[in-house]
């Protein structure tokens, strides 16, 4: 058929593009961490499960628990503050919803690293905060904002927000607003809307920002790093100090294959939450016209039978 | 009879427009009341106000006699069928049905009872585990029906109940609705820009224009009675014949004298308003008719049951119409480019103000 050959010839350099750079080194990194680091800081070719072993340790199991939990942590910070604030953007009139939207991108268009930054600026003994906080009285002695899991958690959440708000604003926007209505009108209080109708219709997009705050969360090295301040590891440090410092090429190889696997099955569920209930689609046709007709019983009848 | 409802004085001004434009009417129990006119007239605006969706600036909406202007929908025991239907698309049928009854003070069983009566009346028990997006667009329908009726509201709303639907199916359901409305007897409110649609179902019509209820009738009134212009044009198709009017003549750019009903004082310049079907058409000139005016045959559309001629008459930009059954059309074998007389008789021709 011409319209698909067309189709592949359109399809075939992202693909290429894929297949080049993303499933050939995850080929690679999966082929590696069956190997054993050489003696100076090579590979040596002989298959064996050692690395997945090494990996349960408690020390390597504790660092991916903490990186869970503070990913995790991110995650749901950042869902309560991007669902409202989305929901507000779809509320506002058409044309402001770009500005809005415009706004919520800006930070993002700046360098990751000055972000992160910015918030030692902001998060350390002698920053902004502290001083603010102490100038007006609140407190007396700095509080320790930075190098925690407070301040990772600040970052990480900072950083992702812009897309988590856009992903739940596109399924909020989507959703028809007479279904909102007719949930008020057949005699809803709002928030009674809002549980079983809204939050269920707008789910895929809470699910799509939520993998994609986790996913980043949970691999990201530079924030815990920076606002860390080296004293806390996440599974990206670990991995980065595999492949840099240790020079353990399988290790870091085996420790990337975890937290690959850890991913996919995110998205797994995640895909799952999109297509919950689009079974399979009957082929929905207009009945024989004799079955259209209202029964003739009356709904009066009916009424007097109740009584 | 009593008013179930009763709006009071409504205005509601969106920027420049106002949309609804101090409005009075009383809705009465057990009534089929349409809300009819073009887009932008301020019907839909109208509806949303008595479900509650829309706060009037000014004026009052009373249900039973009860002032419900400043209550939430929720809080109205009035219901909403939506011209998207707005079914929940995450729920099946059945528990579509049940949500409304689930927000009132009732048990499981009371709610499984009445949403099982009202699938039976509508036909949809082999669909209640169906979601709404496996079901046809007229299956759709009658799920966003049941869910409204299965309230038991004083007053069912309905915007643009047919809209949605395929010709066959809707022209169906025009009567379906209207002997459901009389078995339920609940006062159903129907807006629509289709006029045949609220000629065959409702009892009565407000023609709305402009934020304001252009008249105000039964569908014949409406028909036969039109009493502006614009009622006139909107429904159905009517013959305009501009002039000079004194007393029941209207005097035209050509000179011919016309006469017809008066339905006001004073009117100078206007126009009579006469039906294509009330028009006969002769070869010869017919002496005894009360009125008459000749014309030249521009041309004839074939409809099956009848036939529309378009005559064409001297210093009249506006070519007339005259529908004249087939049986007749087969007598008078009439051909284009004739010469032909149209004759009337006055109590079927109205003289409107400009």
């Amino acid at each position: 058929m011409r319209s698909s050959s067309r189709n592949m010839l359109l399809i075939a350099p992202g693909l290429g593009w894929l297949a080049l750079f993303m499933v050939i080194p995850c080929v690679l990194i999966f082929m590696l961490s069956f190997f054993e680091r050489g003696m100076y800081g090579g590979v040596d070719y002989n298959f064996n499960l050692e690395n997945f072993v090494r990996a349960m340790d408690p020390i390597y199991l504790g660092i991916l628990l903490d990186s869970i939990y503070i990913a995790g942590t991110a995650t749901i910070v950042a869902i309560l503050l991007a669902y409202p604030a989305a929901y507000a953007i779809s509320l506002s009139p058409r044309k402001k919803q770009t500005t809005y939207l415009f706004f919520i991108m800006l930070p993002f268009w700046s360098n990751y690293l000055i972000r992160t930054y910015a918030w030692i600026v902001l998060l350390n003994r002698e920053g902004l905060i502290n001083n603010g906080l102490e100038s007006i009285g609140v407190i007396s002695e700095p509080l320790n904002l930075l190098y925690n899991e407070f301040a990772v958690i600040t970052g990480l959440v900072y950083n992702y927000l812009p897309f988590v708000v856009l992903a739940i604003y596109s399924s909020i926007s989507k959703l028809n607003p007479e279904v909102r209505e007719a949930s008020e009108d057949l005699g809803a209080p709002a928030w009674k809307t809002f549980l079983r109708v809204t939050l269920p219709l707008t789910a895929p997009g809470v699910a799509a920002g939520a993998v994609f705050v986790f996913v980043l969360s949970i691999g990201n090295f530079i924030t815990p790093d920076l606002l860390g301040g080296g004293r806390l590891q996440m599974v990206g440090n670990l991995i980065y100090d595999q492949f840099l410092s240790a020079r353990d090429w399988p290790f870091g190889a085996t420790l990337s294959f975890i937290l690959i696997g850890i991913m996919m099955m995110l998205l797994f569920a995640q895909a799952v939450i999109v297509n919950r209930g689009q079974i399979e689609k009957h082929e929905a046709k207009e009945e024989d016209v004799s079955s259209m007709n209202f029964s003739r019983q009356s709904l009066n009848e009916k009424e007097k039978s109740y009584a | 009879m009593s008013s179930v409802i009763q709006l009071r004085n409504l205005q509601k001004v969106f920027g420049q427009t106002r949309a609804i434009d101090d409005v009075s009417l009383d809705i009465q129990e057990n009534e089929f009341f349409a809300m009819l006119g073009p887009s932008g007239c301020g019907k839909t605006t109208l509806l949303r106000t008595i479900a509650g969706f829309e706060s009037p600036d000014h004026g009052k909406v009373l249900l039973s006699g009860e002032d419900i202007t400043p209550l939430r929908p929720n809080k109205r025991s009035i219901n909403l069928m939506f011209q998207s239907y707005a079914l929940f698309p995450h729920m099946s049928v059945a528990k579509n049905i049940a949500y409304g009854l689930e927000m009132e003070d009732l048990t499981k069983q009371e709610i499984q009872r009445r949403v099982a009566d009202v699938m039976d009346m509508a036909h949809l028990h082999e669909f209640a585990n169906r979601r709404p997006d496996q079901l046809s667009g007229g299956q759709r329908q009658r799920v966003a029906l049941a869910r409204a009726l299965v309230k038991r509201p004083k007053v069912l709303l309905l915007d643009e109940p047919l809209g949605a639907l395929d010709k066959k199916l809707r022209e169906q359901m025009q009567l379906e609705l209207k002997r459901l409305q009389s078995e339920a007897g609940i006062t159903f409110v129907m807006v629509t820009h289709d006029q045949e649609e609220a000629l065959v179902m409702a009892d009565r019509i407000a023609l709305m224009k402009d934020g304001r209820v252009a008249q105000l009738g039964s569908p014949k009134e409406l028909y036969e009675q039109p009493n502006s212009r614009f009622v006139a044009d909107f429904i159905g198709s009517m013959n305009f014949f501009d002039g000079t009017i004194s007393g029941d003549r209207i005097t035209l750019k050509n000179g011919t004298q016309l006469s017809g009903v008066v339905t006001a004082d004073d009117m100078n310049h206007g126009t009579l308003a006469v039906r294509p079907e009330r028009i006969c058409l002769h070869r010869e000139i017919p002496q005894d008719a009360d009125n008459r005016i000749q014309g030249v045959i521009e041309d004839i559309a074939y409809h099956g049951q009848d036939l529309s001629v378009h005559v064409a008459v001297a210093n009249d930009a506006q070519r007339k119409l005259a529908r004249i059954s087939a049986t007749l059309a087969e007598e008078q074998e009439l051909k284009l480019g004739e010469s032909v007389w149209c004759s009337w008789t006055s109590q079927h021709g109205r003289l409107l103000g400009a």
